[in-house]
């Protein structure tokens, strides 16, 4: 059986100066209710980087997400994003960085209404005036190739299995050109070689478009394939933040426990 | 040996007040107020400023406007057939047979077409806004349109509740009109009364200040509707269940609000426009 620890990270390792942070988080604190989600989480993500957030569920992985592209505030701390701080921004402002990000929402949440070229043509047709509809057409094509769903383009998201509206899905985030990818458990209910599949592609257009990603996952071989760093939480804060090696030879137990049942 | 400690006799503490479901339902009530209070605040403020989702809003128009209509029609027949034959009844028994065409047409445009119409387009609308919305909410959708940097509020909630603004009145003068067909026919059956004579006679009189009003006081009904059904589908919570919920509380809390707005609406045309 293949394990994380017997396929090498593909990718680079990055120096400090390369870490211009493109999203900042520091001291953040979330609750719902008496439910404390996120403890004082800081974590830095810079250009080009792909941070993977390792993590049981409802340790805030998700939530931690959410913060960042402004769909939820946090209760305490800050979210910058290019040195931006998210609170208090206009809506106006909002939408302008979030135009500068990409997210794929851990079950996709393609618009049941549009067919797929559609759905990725969605921000096209919102945020490029310009463009004609048949361009727009041409440009979910060419994103829906990019993601392998080139034969799909008028099917309903109803008619495609869960791991082509991950494609879909990925394709859609791709839309604007974003400079930050962020992906919400991109392999959550896909089987193992969907999963690669999904991972291979993360990886190919992280190279081909040099975006900084947040990956939000359980899966720890898909971590280490497509993550430069991956930080392990609980109890909504950083366990270790590092990459898979510094993982392997930490000696807190629960680390070592997340990575042996994992 | 051992020994038995004895037991601590503590005074018991109520652990359910009276109080306590009253100040919880006070609370709910306030705060849904609040909420919706600001939710119509974020679409005025999403409506008034650009980019104008008028596609949108077109596809909305269709929606609520044209296929609404035969169901609406429909309602608005069988009020007039049920108007022409309660009046005819109730006028007889007072010797004022002559004032029949007069009564239908006062009964349904300035009271039971607007209801109508506006209870109909509840039920059918609101019910559906509700659930297309709570779906939506519930499997993440208008998440995905706020992270792609479209303001949900324009594209979802502003073009909906102004395509009810402007589509009620349009489907009120339909109810009316094909209530006072029906119930002009009704009539027509049993005694000979010509279209014109009926219409002449039942307009006799009246002025603009008696229909216009009840007619265009649908809009406020579209408002409701559309404003409720809206607020509700946003604020989904919990999967099927939460979107079965929307759905229904769209339709309970808009008709309930909407005959509420009409108690209201008829005392201020009342005042207004004497």
């Amino acid at each position: 059986m293949v394990t994380a620890t017997d396929i090498p990270s593909q990718q680079p390792k990055l120096e400090a100066e390369d870490r211009a942070s493109a999203v900042a988080v520091e001291n953040v604190h979330k609750s719902f209710g008496v439910n404390k989600v996120l403890n004082g989480i800081s974590l830095h993500v810079g250009r080009g980087e792909t941070l993977a957030v390792l993590g049981r569920s409802g340790t805030g992985k998700s939530v931690l997400l959410r913060l960042i592209i402004g769909l939820s505030q946090p209760d305490s701390g800050s979210v910058s994003v290019f040195g931006e701080d998210l609170a208090g921004l206009s809506i106006d402002k909002l939408s302008a960085i979030r135009k500068k990000m990409g997210f794929l929402f851990q079950h996709a949440a393609l618009y049941d209404s549009l067919t797929v070229a559609e759905n990725v043509a969605f921000p096209l047709q919102h945020h490029r005036s310009e463009m004609s509809k048949s361009e727009r057409r041409q440009r979910a094509a060419e994103l829906l190739a990019e993601v392998g769903m080139d034969g799909s383009l008028d099917k309903m998201p109803s008619d495609i299995s869960g791991g082509m509206q991950k494609r879909v899905g990925l394709a859609r985030a791709l839309a604007l050109d974003p400079e930050i990818l962020l992906l919400d458990e991109p392999t959550a209910g896909l089987d193992p070689i969907s999963s690669r599949e999904i991972d291979n592609l993360i990886l190919k257009l992280q190279r081909e478009h040099q975006m900084a990603s947040i990956v939000v996952t359980h899966d720890l071989l898909s971590a280490k394939i497509i993550a430069s760093r991956l930080a392990l939480l609980d109890k909504g804060n950083v366990v270790i933040e590092g990459n898979f090696e510094d993982l392997e030879h930490s000696d807190i137990a629960f680390v070592q426990q997340f990575l042996k049942q994992s | 040996m051992a020994t038995i400690a004895p037991a601590v006799k503590t005074r018991a503490t109520p652990v359910f007040s009276i109080a306590d479901p009253a100040i919880k339902f006070l609370s709910d009530f306030f705060e849904w107020f609040g909420d919706l209070g600001i939710f119509f605040w974020h679409v005025i403020r999403a409506a008034v400023t650009p980019p104008y989702e008028w596609r949108e809003l077109i596809r909305q128009l269709d929606e609520v406007g044209s296929k609404s209509l035969p169901l609406v029609a429909l309602a608005g027949a069988a009020v007039g057939v049920v108007i022409s034959l309660e009046a005819r009844y109730s006028l007889s028994r007072f010797g004022a047979k002559s004032m029949f065409p007069a009564t239908l047409v006062y009964s349904v445009i300035q009271v039971m077409g607007p209801i109508i119409t506006g209870l109909v387009v509840s039920g059918r609308v609101g019910a559906g806004i509700g659930a297309e919305l709570a779906s939506m909410k519930v499997t993440e959708q208008i998440d995905a349109i706020e992270a792609s940097a479209i303001n949900p509020y324009r594209l979802l909630a502003a073009t909906r509740i102004l395509a009810c603004i402007l589509m009620l009145p349009l489907l009120t003068i339909a109810a009316d009109v094909s209530g006072l067909l029906t119930g002009w026919f009704a009539q027509a059956l049993v005694e000979p009364l010509s279209f014109h004579q009926f219409i002449e006679s039942g307009f006799h009189g009246a002025t603009f200040n008696a229909f216009l009003p009840p007619t265009f006081k649908t809009a406020v009904y579209g408002l409701i509707i559309g404003l409720i059904a809206c607020f509700q589908g946003m604020r989904t919570r919990g999967g099927a269940e939460g979107v079965g919920r929307a759905a229904t509380n769209s339709v309970v809390i808009g008709s309930l609000f909407l005959i509420l707005a009409d108690v209201v609406l008829v005392k201020f045309i009342l005042v207004v426009f004497p």
